[in-house]
């Protein structure tokens, strides 16, 4: 095809926009709003939305204007229906119970005695912790004996066969009847597997119908309780063993209950009456074998398990039995497997019969009594034998006393708790009881007793049970609960006294972590701080801090949920050499990362403040400084993010010297974190614009200085990022800005450099991990730096659209990926910017700055020009749509980019050039030619150019109109 | 052809009363119809009385065993000759718990020398080829509520080394445990409670224990026998007990081991409690209790 000559189409954008706007807009600006509903008033439908809508909406009046999204829906909004149902059940429920408080007040009464509320700390939750907190290194046994002592025939030539073979060969047995097992040398895991074992076949046992190998399992089980060897395990032993127990309880239970579920299950609360003589009698058949146990801590540990049964026996059952395993438990001579078989029937009765107190309160009144045997010799010879310190043994008794306590507690008169105390208070060496209490009654009964807690644990014996687990408790409380307001600061003194002097860096900060928040709770940043300054005293000596990094952590949480303000916080003088001891880089970044996202949350307005943007830098720093190679991508955006939300409070005000400075070290200090720099650049940039608004548009001698170093900053800056595409953005919207800001040269280099880099641009780029065409990408950017070069004006020393040349050149040298159109269609949007640029005065401009229309002022060399460049576009456009013509497959493409030429001839050609306008004929029928363009397309299409020739001086579409054709579908 | 036979009680605790009916039904279950030559069922109660080797020397108490002694013995026939059809087949039955003459129906009980059972059997009688099948259940007889009412008078009793006899030592350590049971006249539907209490003891209390007996006495020819022996026994205290805390003393009396004292021209079953206490250098310490078990 011949060269086509190109013409621009004139346009006055200032009456085109006139044309379009009475058309465009028949409304009056003031009224209309797209949001605004279309008003009806329709008086049904309104009083139908008011109806629906049941909660706050209706409430408004009919003179308020009606909220356009609720109105939009018809009548009801269903979110709100449901919000609105499920809140007048509550109501509804509330209304009733208020009503029936007089003649069923008895009963609902009841009803909240049974129920033990969700702020009742489940037995589950302590399970855990006394597992973790109560090992052993030691060697323990496990000693079972099924049935009859046939292990006893083994003779004494078996003694020679090492005892590891026999504990083998013993495990081959199975539980069967008269096997006896004695596992010795298990670790601690070894013993709780075992245990779990049993667990295991206690349930086999159970499914294949072998109940007196299950009864025979749990009896054996509960048996081990009795053995106090290794002492030190025996609280997670219980946890382990009544786990057991549990299992047997339900699985007895579930068994009876599934024998009355015919003809239909039985209901929650059924009597006795609806049970069947059948699952009565089996029921008692239980009760009458476990009666008939011969040990007394097996019989009661499994009669405990199964109290639930007693529901389908009698009324009264649980009622009957409850005070009499609590007094069978006084025949259990040592106190620790007493104390822990009290735990148990508290459990179980808290569970089962949560109304029934008395016995819970027989239960701890029984422990004072028989509390003096844990000073008796027994004990004392126990505890010889086994080395254990008399502080170690008094610990173990925590987690029974500590549960009976709060069962007891749980929702009782003060009266009671009162009493519960002074009875303790009577006791002697009462520390055991005196923790108990702290730990198990209500923080704030004890908070409003705290200065008496505090004198009586400062009368117990130093020997005894452990003072800082006391103050620990004591600690516990008060964080939950405040102390009366003048006893306070006598109370942190008092309490701080004691724990300073505690010497075992673990104990030690132990109970100050408790304390810290107390501390933070009541008092300022000055006592903080001595706490602060008391525990880097502690635990620097032998680097004891780092075996205590979790609870340092818990330290500086418990500061961070009171302290928001961040000057006070880092004018604490402690606070950063606290952060010191975090010495191991995993926590310490931990700890940053709290920090800051505390700061994040809180730090809502700018800040300039010294203090804060230096411990910040300093945190940061140490945040970035973390990162390395093997950091995960992960990681490192979190960071990143916390960082840049640092950078974003940070505000010099109208300092804008201090800020880019602030800037440059910033960049210095987090190179390594290209989020980070990317904001850099921004800030930056906005600092610029920042300038050139405060002066107005026109720059200083001195602003104008300021405005280029930030442009040089963000030259600098933007070559060390990585991703191709943000280093594109970044130097399009920073040339924008030195462009805003008169600096031309900074902007052309930018620009230039923008246009050096696209040849980089690879194929395909990874976005969230998979790969991507960059095409539609890199088309994007080239669209946008198209648009801005419509206003850079060319530079004096180069020719004539210097950039636009080298842009184009760069399309063209561009190794495309084959089989798409990108470079073509580029070339499609370089032709309306060379149109636009043909124009007398230009769409757009930047203020202050000249473009090329004042440069040139419309000069025919530099017109054509244009025109010379336009016309091997079109050339180049040309020669790609016959290439497609070639291919069957692009045919569909060939149309559409024939439409697109069309389209933008039409728009910005001038077509009454007839070589033009045949062109863009000849484009029309090769869209159509195969019937593969969008018909609505063309239709639109064509009625424009029909409208547009009634334009005046467009008189020539006409004619070019009738040409057109439209393709009826075959 | 494999045939189940069964027979199943009306009653879930399987216990009965003198005067009452005894109700339930045969239970057959074939996968096809068979041909039998007559369902019959049976009632027996019978007294099982046994010498013991001890008293009367291993020969005599193998070959002179008591003739038992029959309390009742009656026969129906459930089903004559014919066809029992496949599947599941329910025959029920009544019988009458009536003694003949001036016999008493004694509680079941079972112990060692003396055995007090009750059953139903069943016989099923087929072709020569065919084997007969036959089953046999159990049933418990209690006996009639005594009339008279128990008042329960509480036993104290106190232990200490003076109050032993059988003491073969005697540098017994100093100890002193104090208690009461509440009754020894018990019903025998309820437990045996009581408390004791270890007021001092010198060495440490290993164990109490409960330990209730039998004592079974049988009349014959060569005179009788009196024997005692150990029904069970209940631990109620484990290791040092706190001293001065009355620990309780608490025994469910097992069923069909124990029945209401019995005292009848051929045989006699009485029981009693010992109350143990182990001292942890081994010492035992027993105190004695005849109890008087009764129904209400």
């Amino acid at each position: 095809m011949a060269a086509v000559q190109w013409r621009s189409r004139e346009r006055n954008y200032e009456a085109e926009l006139q044309r379009c706007r009475p058309e465009a807009a028949p409304i009056e600006f003031g009224d209309y709003h797209p949001l605004k509903p279309i008003m009806v008033t329709d008086s049904k439908t309104r009083r139908g939305t008011r109806k629906g809508s049941t909660s706050s909406s209706s409430s408004s009046s009919s003179s308020a204007p009606p909220d356009p999204l609720s109105s939009m829906l018809d009548g009801t909004d269903p979110l709100s229906m449901f919000a609105a149902a499920s809140a007048s059940q509550p109501a509804a429920a509330a209304v009733s119970h208020s009503s029936s408080m007089g003649d069923l007040g008895r009963k609902r009464r009841e009803k909240e005695e049974e129920a033990v509320g969700p702020d009742f700390e489940p037995w589950s939750m302590k399970r855990g912790e006394i597992l973790a907190r109560f090992t052993t290194t030691e060697k323990l046994s496990i000693n079972l004996c099924m049935g009859s002592d046939k292990g006893k025939a083994l003779g004494p030539g078996s003694s020679a066969v090492s005892e590891k073979v026999r504990t083998r060969l013993e495990e081959l047995d199975d539980l069967e009847e008269g096997s006896q097992k004695e596992l010795l040398n298990l670790s601690q895991q070894d013993y709780a597997n075992r245990i779990e074992e049993l667990n295991q076949s206690l349930k086999e046992a159970w499914a294949s119908d072998q109940k007196v190998k299950a009864l025979k399992i749990v009896i054996q089980c509960s048996k081990l309780l009795s053995d106090t060897a290794v002492i030190q395990f025996y609280p997670s032993k219980f946890v382990l063993i009544t786990d057991i127990l549990d299992t047997f309880g339900r699985l007895v239970y579930d068994r009876i209950w599934s024998m009355c579920s015919d003809p239909r299950p039985l209901p929650e609360s059924f009597t006795v009456e609806d049970v069947n003589d059948t699952a009565k009698e089996t029921c008692l058949n239980w009760f009458f074998k476990i009666a008939s146990i011969r040990e007394l801590l097996p019989r009661l540990y499994v009669e405990a398990a199964i109290l639930k049964c007693n529901r389908f026996l009698s009324r009264t059952g649980i009622q009957e039995t409850l005070p009499r395993l609590t007094a069978m438990i006084r025949g259990i001579g040592d106190p620790l497997v007493a104390a822990y078989a009290r735990a148990y029937l508290c459990r179980v009765g808290v569970e089962v019969a949560p109304h029934l107190k008395d016995s819970l309160n027989r239960n701890f009144f029984d422990l004072l009594a028989t509390f003096r045997q844990i000073g008796g010799e027994s004990v004392q010879n126990l505890l010889v034998v086994q080395r254990v310190e008399v502080p170690e043994y008094l610990t173990l008794y925590s987690p029974a006393i500590n549960w009976i306590l709060q069962c007891i507690a749980y929702r009782a008169p003060e009266v009671l708790l009162t009493e519960m105390m002074d009875r303790c208070k009577t006791m002697a060496n009462n520390a055991l009881l005196l923790n108990s209490i702290m730990r198990a009654f209500r923080p704030e009964f004890v908070a409003a007793r705290a200065t008496d807690f505090i004198g009586m644990i400062k009368d117990c014996d130093e020997s005894g049970f452990p003072k800082h687990l006391l103050f620990g408790s004591l600690g516990r409380s008060l964080a939950c609960a405040d102390p009366p307001e003048s006893e306070r600061l006598s109370i942190l003194n008092e309490a701080w006294k004691v724990i300073t002097k505690v010497r075992s860096p673990q104990d030690y900060i132990g109970c100050a972590e408790v304390w810290v928040e107390f501390t933070c709770r009541h008092f300022t940043k000055r006592e903080v701080n001595t706490v602060l300054a008391d525990i880097i005293k502690h635990l620097t000596p032998d680097r004891a801090f780092e075996d205590a990094y979790p609870q340092l952590q818990s330290v500086i949480r418990r500061i961070l949920t009171y302290f928001h303000d961040f000057s006070v916080l880092f004018s604490m003088e402690r606070f950063l050499p606290f952060l010191d001891m975090f010495q191991k880089d995993g926590v310490r970044v931990e700890v940053c990362k709290s920090i800051m996202e505390v700061f994040i949350k809180h730090q809502v307005e700018l800040t300039r403040d010294p203090v804060i943007l230096n411990a910040m830098l300093h945190i940061c720093k140490t945040m970035h400084d973390s990162v390395n190679s093997l950091t995960l991508e992960d990681e490192k955006r979190s960071l990143a993010l916390l960082i840049v939300g640092f950078m974003r409070t940070v505000s010099f005000g109208r300092d804008f010297e201090q800020q880019l400075s602030f800037c440059v070290e910033a960049r210095a200090t987090f190179c390594n974190l290209e989020p980070v720099l990317v904001q850099l650049v921004h800030t930056v940039n906005q600092l610029a614009m920042e300038t050139r608004r405060v002066m107005r548009g026109s720059h200083s001698r001195k602003t104008a200085a300021f405005v280029r170093a930030c442009a040089a900053y963000s030259f600098i800056t933007i070559p060390s990022l990585s991703s191709i595409f943000t280093r594109l953005n970044l130097y399009l919207l920073s040339g924008q800005v030195a462009l805003a800001n008169q600096c031309l040269s900074q902007a052309d280099a930018f620009l230039k450099a923008a246009v050096s880099v696209l040849p980089e641009v690879p194929h395909s780029i990874s976005i969230e991990g998979k790969l991507r065409s960059s095409e539609s990408f890199l088309l994007d950017f080239i669209n946008n730096f198209l648009a801005t070069l419509l206003v850079v004006p060319d530079h004096p020393e180069h020719g004539v659209l210097y950039l636009v040349r080298g842009l184009l050149n760069i399309v063209q040298d561009y190794t495309w990926e084959e089989n798409t159109d990108a470079k073509v269609r580029v070339y499609l949007s370089a032709l309306p910017l060379l149109a636009a640029m043909s124009q007398e005065t230009f769409l757009y401009s930047i203020p202050k700055v000249d473009s090329n229309e004042t440069l040139y002022g419309g000069d025919p060399k530099f017109l054509s020009e244009i025109n010379k460049l336009c016309e091997t576009l079109i050339g180049q456009i040309l020669d790609h749509l016959k290439a497609l013509a070639r291919d069957e497959q692009s045919a569909r493409r060939q149309s559409a980019l024939a439409f697109s030429l069309f389209g933008v001839l039409l728009a910005h050609g001038d077509l009454r050039n007839n070589k033009l306008s045949q062109l863009a004929v000849n484009l029309w029928n090769l869209s159509h030619k195969q019937g593969l363009s969008d018909t609505r397309l063309s239709v639109r299409t064509l009625e424009h150019v029909k409208h547009q020739a009634q334009q005046p001086g467009m008189a020539h579409l006409s004619e070019a109109a009738q040409r057109l054709s439209l393709q009826t579908r075959t | 052809m494999s045939v189940s036979l069964d027979i199943k009680l009306k009653r879930a605790n399987k216990v009965y009363h003198e005067g009452e009916t005894v109700a339930g039904v045969v239970m057959l279950s074939c996968k096809e119809a068979m041909q039998h030559h007559g369902i019959s069922l049976s009632m027996e109660g019978i007294v099982n009385l046994q010498l013991s080797s001890k008293s009367v020397g291993v020969f005599e108490a193998f070959y002179n065993s008591v003739k038992p002694i029959q309390l009742i013995n009656s026969n129906i026939e459930v089903a004559k000759a014919g066809k029992v059809p496949g599947g599941k087949t329910e025959i029920p039955f009544e019988f009458p718990l009536h003694t003949k003459g001036n016999k008493v129906l004694y509680e079941t009980y079972h112990g060692v020398f003396v055995n007090i059972q009750y059953s139903l059997r069943c016989d099923l009688k087929r072709s020569l080829l065919a084997k007969d099948l036959s089953r046999t259940c159990e049933f418990i007889v209690h006996c009639q509520p005594q009339k008279s009412k128990v008042v329960p008078t509480p036993v104290n009793f106190t232990i200490t080394p003076d109050t032993l006899q059988n003491t073969r030592e005697s540098s017994l350590p100093k100890f002193l445990i104090r208690g009461h049971l509440d009754a020894t006249n018990c019903v025998i539907s309820q437990p045996l409670t009581g408390e004791v209490v270890v007021e001092n003891s010198e060495v440490p209390i290993k164990s109490i224990e409960l330990q209730l007996v039998r004592v079974e006495t049988c009349g014959c020819a060569e005179g009788y026998a009196r024997d005692a022996t150990e029904i069970q026994n209940i631990q109620i205290a484990e290791g040092d007990v706190c001293h001065g805390l009355s620990i309780p003393i608490y025994m469910v009396f097992p069923r069909l081991f124990t029945c209401p004292t019995l005292e009848t021209t051929n045989f006699k079953v009485e029981f009693e409690i010992n109350v143990v206490i182990v001292l942890h250098d081994d010492h035992l310490i027993t105190e004695n209790f005849p109890l008087k078990l009764c129904r209400v």
